[in-house]
């Protein structure tokens, strides 16, 4: 039905957009990460240094390690939060059910940075909890271990995903049949069983969904930390942004990077393995 | 046989459902009450309401110059991924290539992909070019990303789109030109005006990537950035804030838009049956 010419003017410009300003840049990372830097200069001799490096020195094992352990709590605190949320405005709501769904989605529209700010103003060392401890008598020193912690990261990120996991969580569970569960209720099983036999196995790709979000993009995360993490709570991706700052060592950052995506990227095929697997026809 | 109605209400899930909205509203809460809060940010309870913080930045001429360098950049990446985005969700749909399953994953590398990772791509190419950052540098690089968002938006309006007007139009003897600007473009309507609303909600918020584009010029997320690393106030509570009412003002139009559509989805499909 459409023609030739008509296809051609559709396919074309964006292809060329999206290998120029999509593909060109991330090749040219791949390419970076196969280089050097010598005197301060970028020298276009390919080498594997740059992974050799990295696989060497302990410093970047002990913060990729920090990173993933940061981003796996921040996917289970997440899930644990979001999941019960998900399941009670299904199951539970009743009349109240779109606009609470609603009070759940504003967020997931409200600047990151402001969110991030905003708890930086909660958990200093003259935040507002610690002016509520001090109110109520509770301390008489500020609680400094609040704020500038993985503590702190974890909290932040957690608060920001959130309604990321709970959004194909809920979608998940609202695709549940309903006579399903009344089915299981009828033959006697109770709340807990059928919750656990009928409704959590269904909702399992939602949620599989949901928690690779959170860790994907916790993994990948570098202006939390900067804002409430302090040293001891450095991401892998601020080692990236400060290699290829005040340090000015691009090549060595770029294989960094590589690293990060190969690791997201057979993260999410393998998701997308089990998310087929799980789903029910 | 004991029949357990699946609505009733259970007390502990209820009282932890409460705990996460509060969880999930207590940062936003906080920030607006300080932002009226004349002894700065911290401390407890807040004291001495005032408008001063809010006076304060109506008078700051560099907030006010990031937020219409903000504006730009994403006017300008809402009609770049608008464009392209339409074009590729087209392409998808109705033609073959070779590697078209490759190009519609790689469209979608910028939203999977962490903000670091592409903002320093797109910075190599700019160096490569030999392109001194600006503000333009940030604006191509929004509207490159966030075509993921509009080719998603734009196929999924595509898929539903019912072709046979297009044919019909065609058979009548209308042009594909005439027929794109009379049949296509308003058919997908809703689904346009939902997308840049997207694209430019999260072109205003984007630091990861114009983080490493910037030129002199700040956009708004950047210039606070900035303001925050030198110390915190409360008149960053106050743009905050407004930042906040101006992002829920544009989800309720979201919705409107998103609801109207699905209303007329419905009827269409009653008043077929």
């Amino acid at each position: 039905m459409y023609s030739r010419a008509y296809k051609t003017l559709v396919s074309v410009p964006p292809l060329l957009w999206v290998g120029l300003f999509l593909v060109l840049p991330y090749a040219l990372m791949f390419a970076h990460s196969f280089w050097t830097v010598q005197n301060e200069v970028l020298v276009h001799h390919w080498n594997l240094d740059n992974y050799s490096t990295l696989f060497s020195r302990p410093v970047y094992r002990e913060v990729l390690l920090r990173t993933v352990r940061i981003a796996a709590s921040v996917t289970l605190c997440s899930v644990l939060l979001g999941y019960p949320l998900a399941y009670y405005l299904s199951f539970h709501a009743g009349a109240r059910k779109d606009l609470l769904y609603q009070l759940v989605i504003v967020p997931l529209w409200v600047s990151y940075l402001v969110r991030g700010y905003a708890w930086k103003t909660i958990l200093g060392s003259e935040g507002v909890l610690n002016g509520f401890f001090e109110y109520l008598h509770l301390t008489h020193e500020p609680v400094a271990f609040l704020l500038y912690s993985p503590f702190a990261v974890v909290l932040v990120l957690t608060h920001i995903y959130t309604p990321f996991v709970f959004l194909p969580i809920y979608a998940a569970l609202e695709h549940i049949p309903r006579p399903l569960v009344e089915a299981s209720h009828d033959l006697g099983a109770g709340s807990a069983q059928t919750f656990r036999r009928v409704i959590l196995p269904l909702s399992l790709p939602g949620l599989l969904a949901g928690a690779t979000f959170a860790f994907v993009l916790s993994l990948g995360d570098f202006l939390a930390p900067l804002l409430v993490g302090g040293a001891s709570g450095t991401m892998i991706a601020n080692v990236v942004q400060s290699l290829f700052g005040a340090a000015l060592d691009w090549p060595l950052g770029a294989a960094i990077s590589v690293g990060i995506m190969i690791i997201i990227i057979s993260l999410l095929f393998l998701t997308e393995r089990l998310e087929k697997r799980w789903s029910f026809k | 046989m004991s029949h357990v109605t699946p609505t009733r209400r259970p007390p502990l899930l209820t009282i932890y459902a409460a705990i996460v909205f509060i969880f999930v509203y207590l940062p936003v809460v906080v920030l607006i009450l300080y932002s009226f809060n004349r002894d700065g940010v911290g401390g407890f309870p807040p004291r001495h309401l005032t408008l001063g913080w809010y006076r304060q930045l109506f008078a700051d001429a560099s907030i006010w110059d990031a937020v219409v360098n903000s504006l730009m950049v994403a006017a300008g990446s809402v009609a770049l991924s608008l464009t392209l985005g339409l074009l590729a969700a087209l392409a998808l749909d109705r033609a073959s290539f070779p590697g078209k399953a490759l190009f519609r994953r790689l469209v979608l590398l910028p939203l999977i992909l962490p903000g670091i990772i592409t903002g320093l791509s797109l910075l190599m190419l700019a160096v490569l070019a030999q392109t001194p950052l600006s503000l333009f540098t940030v604006f191509l690089g929004h509207g490159s990303a966030l075509i993921s968002v509009a080719t998603t938006e734009l196929f999924a309006g595509l898929q539903k789109m019912d072709r046979a007007q297009e044919e019909a139009s065609l058979d009548l003897g209308a042009t594909p030109w005439q027929t794109f600007w009379r049949i296509t473009l308003p058919n997908l309507k809703l689904s346009l005006i939902a997308a840049g609303l997207l694209i430019f909600t999260l072109s205003m918020d984007e630091i990861a990537v114009t983080f490493f584009l910037i030129g002199r010029d700040n956009t708004l997320p950047l210039e606070i950035w900035s303001r925050l690393r030198r110390g915190i106030t409360p008149e960053i509570n106050a743009v905050s804030t407004l930042i906040f009412a101006v992002s829920v003002g544009f989800i309720v139009i979201w919705y409107r838009v998103r609801t109207r559509g699905l209303g007329t989805q419905a009827q269409e499909l009653l008043e077929r049956t």
